[in-house]
């Protein structure tokens, strides 16, 4: 298992981070080394200031899904970002920014959550995926 | 009644899906080779879930049952 699981992550809305810090967690969990990239409004939604906001959910959620999302909540399921700082205390994580994104956001580096490793490229981002799996989300 | 020694407990009761595993996982972190670990754990993919982490990390199942929706592990570290 020392492929990597690489994730790039372009949606912000928490559902989706949700779903990416689950998949995340789970591949360190079992030794997996994780490489996430960071585009579009899923680095807005790392932004230090923003982190912890309702970033909303997925169009297809709709009032039924908000529901069941809110009632998971209540019940104290950990937030996605909580979810990622755990699975990088458990294993090897690295999320970096992507450098295009930073530039058409305005995000300096200070401006983000400290759950951030660094910026990079796309070749940055390939070179360290190697062979293993990409997952969009 | 289980005479295993047991040294460290994760009560991951109520947590969804991946915490089970993550507590787990941390717990066995701070543990020598052979010791063993106990898990309650409510979550309905458990099962799965613990296989393919003991078969994956090589950190054994000694035990496991399930009573009234708790899924109970006992995990060896490799």
């Amino acid at each position: 298992m020392d492929e990597p699981l690489n994730l790039v992550l372009f949606s912000g809305t928490d559902d989706k981070l949700q779903a990416a810090a689950v998949l995340t967690a789970g591949a360190a969990a079992l030794g997996r080394p994780v490489n996430i990239f960071l585009q579009y409004w899923a680095l807005d939604s790392f932004r230090a200031d923003r982190i912890d906001r309702d970033h909303g959910l997925a169009p297809e959620a709709g009032a039924a899904g908000r529901e069941a999302v809110d009632a998971m909540t209540r019940a104290g399921q950990a937030s996605w970002a909580t979810t990622l700082r755990q699975a990088k205390e458990l294993g090897s994580v690295d999320i970096q920014a992507c450098s295009l994104s930073m530039d058409l956001l305005r995000i300096e580096q200070e401006d983000l959550d400290p759950l951030v490793d660094g910026v990079e490229g796309v070749t940055a981002f390939y070179l360290n995926a190697g062979e293993g799996r990409i997952v969009f989300i | 009644m289980s005479v295993l020694d047991i040294k460290e407990h994760v009560d991951a009761r109520g947590l969804s899906c991946p915490l089970p595993i993550v507590r787990t996982a941390q717990a066995v972190k701070g543990l020598a080779s052979g010791d063993l670990v106990e898990v309650l754990a409510t979550d309905p993919g458990s099962l799965k879930d613990f296989a393919a982490w003991s078969k994956s990390t090589g950190n054994e199942i000694v035990e496991q049952g399930e009573d009234g929706g708790v899924y109970r592990f006992v995990l060896r570290r490799k």
